[in-house]
């Protein structure tokens, strides 16, 4: 088994650094010119963005609709670290991250208490709150923002911090740590009653939900030149929670595949002006109809699903598990 | 190993459980039974932790539990099965078993990120513990299946798998044999038996049906309207006027 697995692992990492080059050719010669260049750092931050948000509503199943301010924590930290302290890129993200993981803990602490609409009525007002922070700091810009930000964010960084957010939540999900988050969304009173402490994983889930926005938040900073508060609105947390339903709650894969699609869309609809948001809307209508559970809904999307081969059933597959 | 000393809990200003007194020793196989509404299943919660007790104490192996969260409670040794199945039902069968591991058999969070060695021996370690689990509950072949969509009297008999995942010492068993028929219950109390000695455990079980109880529980407490009426080992409560009154009321 350990074979298969190594093979598995190669294939994907064979995948992935096609694909990397690939783009990075195509940057290159142009193919990607400057505006679609955007859609790419886009398409990073928002698979970033719906990757880490399915760890909190997806596999914890608990609907938090702060996101943007977790993205605005990082975003405004980061750009402080490297415009002011004169930080090193990687390290400034990094802390960045760090620093909305922080306030997603002492967040979490008091609002995971409670549950489903109050909860995210909680979160709502505490994505609000750090926005209304921001405006009044006048460290940061105030109102006006930060402007002027060095444009660090490229291809290959864009692609490392993605691949790293995407890999590294896979990892935690498929450990006894995300057992223990999915078993809170699937029951919490049995998942209490078999050991777990659930305000501890729903404070876990939401600080590593929080770290990865803030990423996103670090990267958009270094990529668009200008940050002010009213680019981290509801609307932010909210297109990041469409994305999430729309792959799937509870598929890391799906919210890859849907943070692309939604982040194509957007930018095929670009030219229809008005008319795009009602043709968005409908589209989700549609999903919503035809899938209510998402493209993938539980399920993630393999290679060999890719090939049409049946997953194993019973104790063959456990054998492979074990050994 | 767990005394119950005047368990109460009232909901608003109706009381479920009143003064209820436990004595349960190491060992023991113990009965609760009771009408429907009795008060059975929230003597479970309390003892659970899911509902704080109103008033009263109780002390499992000398410690007092009455104001544990459920997952201290289980630390403490104590598990359960629920009498609405319970189960994570969109996770695999073995998925659901190892979630019962991981209070007392978990490797830290750095391990499971960045799938350091200790990500994969504590995986081996529980699956290999789960499959064996699995396999005294007939499971095993099922271990790769959705929760959900295994046959009811299999849920039943993954709720207690679980339950002993979770390394209990003494077991709770809320309704086991609910809406299974006669042979089902048979193969039910066979398997009691055997993970009884197996785990060395203690059981308490709610039950409504009477020939399991009465054959193979050693003491039986009857529980009316939120009081225990009666004690005693089954001979006994078979006789007993008070639990024949509860069960069939009074002659005309």
């Amino acid at each position: 088994m350990k074979a298969l697995g190594l093979k598995k692992n190669l294939a994907i990492t064979a995948v992935l650094v096609a694909l990397y080059f690939a783009i990075a050719y195509a940057i290159k010669i142009n193919l990607i010119n400057p505006f679609q260049q955007v859609n790419l750092i886009w398409m990073g931050i928002n698979i970033i963005l719906a990757v880490s948000l399915n760890v909190i509503v997806g596999f914890t199943g608990q609907l938090a609709l702060g996101h943007a301010g977790f993205m605005a924590i990082g975003a405004y930290v980061s750009t402080v670290l490297t415009m002011n302290m004169g930080l090193p890129f990687f390290f400034a993200i990094v802390l960045g991250a760090l620093a909305a993981c922080f306030v997603g803990l002492l967040i979490g602490l008091p609002t995971l208490r409670l549950r489903g609409d109050y909860l995210a009525i909680a979160t709502l007002g505490f994505g609000e709150i750090i926005r209304g922070l921001l405006v009044n700091i006048d460290y940061v810009g105030g109102a006006a923002g930060i402007n002027g930000i060095p444009k660090l964010t490229n291809w290959p960084w864009l692609f490392a911090f993605t691949v790293a957010s995407v890999l590294l939540i896979k990892n935690f999900i498929d450990s006894t740590h995300g057992r223990a988050c999915i078993a809170i969304r699937e029951n919490e009173i049995a998942a209490d009653v078999m050991g777990i402490n659930t305000t501890r994983y729903k404070v876990m889930a939401f600080s590593v939900g929080a770290f990865f926005a803030g990423i996103a938040g670090g990267l958009y900073a270094h990529y668009f030149y200008l940050i002010r508060p009213a680019t981290f609105t509801f609307m932010r947390s909210f297109d990041a929670l469409v994305m999430v339903v729309f792959g799937g709650l509870g598929s890391i894969t799906g919210s890859v595949i849907a943070a692309a699609a939604v982040t194509i869309l957007n930018a095929t609809l670009q030219s229809l002006g008005a008319i795009r948001m009602v043709i968005y809307a409908a589209l989700l209508v549609v999903v919503m109809i035809f899938r209510p559970q998402g493209l993938l809904g539980t399920k993630e999307f393999t290679l060999r699903t890719l090939l049409g081969k049946k997953e194993g059933v019973g104790k063959d597959a456990y054998r492979k598990q074990a050994d | 190993m767990l005394i119950v000393n005047r368990l109460t809990k009232t909901f608003g200003g109706l009381t479920a459980v009143s003064n209820v007194d436990l004595e349960i020793k190491e060992g023991e196989l113990i009965g609760l039974i009771g009408p429907n509404g009795a008060g059975k299943t929230t003597v479970f919660n309390l003892l659970t932790g899911v509902y704080l007790p109103s008033s009263g104490e109780m002390a499992f192996e000398g410690k007092s539990l009455a104001r544990l969260k459920p997952y201290q409670i289980t630390a403490r040794g104590v598990s359960r099965t629920f009498q609405n199945i319970r189960l994570f039902s969109t996770m695999t069968v073995l998925d659901n078993v190892k979630v019962a591991y991981h209070w007392h058999d978990r490797y830290s969070v750095a391990n499971a990120f960045l799938r350091l060695p200790g990500y994969f021996r504590g995986e081996k370690k529980t699956t290999r513990a789960a499959m064996e689990l699995l396999e005294v509950f007939g499971l095993a072949q099922k271990a790769e299946e959705l929760a959900k969509n295994l046959p009811y009297g299999e849920q039943r008999h993954l709720e207690i798998a679980r339950a002993l995942a979770a390394n209990p010492r003494l077991l709770l068993l809320d309704e086991p044999a609910a809406g299974m028929n006669p042979q089902e219950t048979q193969e039910l109390m066979d398997l009691i038996a055997q993970i009884r000695q197996q785990f060395n455990l203690t059981i308490l079980l709610i039950e409504h049906d009477m020939s399991l109880v009465m054959k193979i529980c050693e003491r039986i407490y009857v529980l009316d309207y939120g009081k225990v009426i009666a004690e005693g080992v089954p001979a006994e409560i078979k006789q007993n006027p008070r639990v024949i009154e509860a069960y069939l009321g009074r002659e005309a």
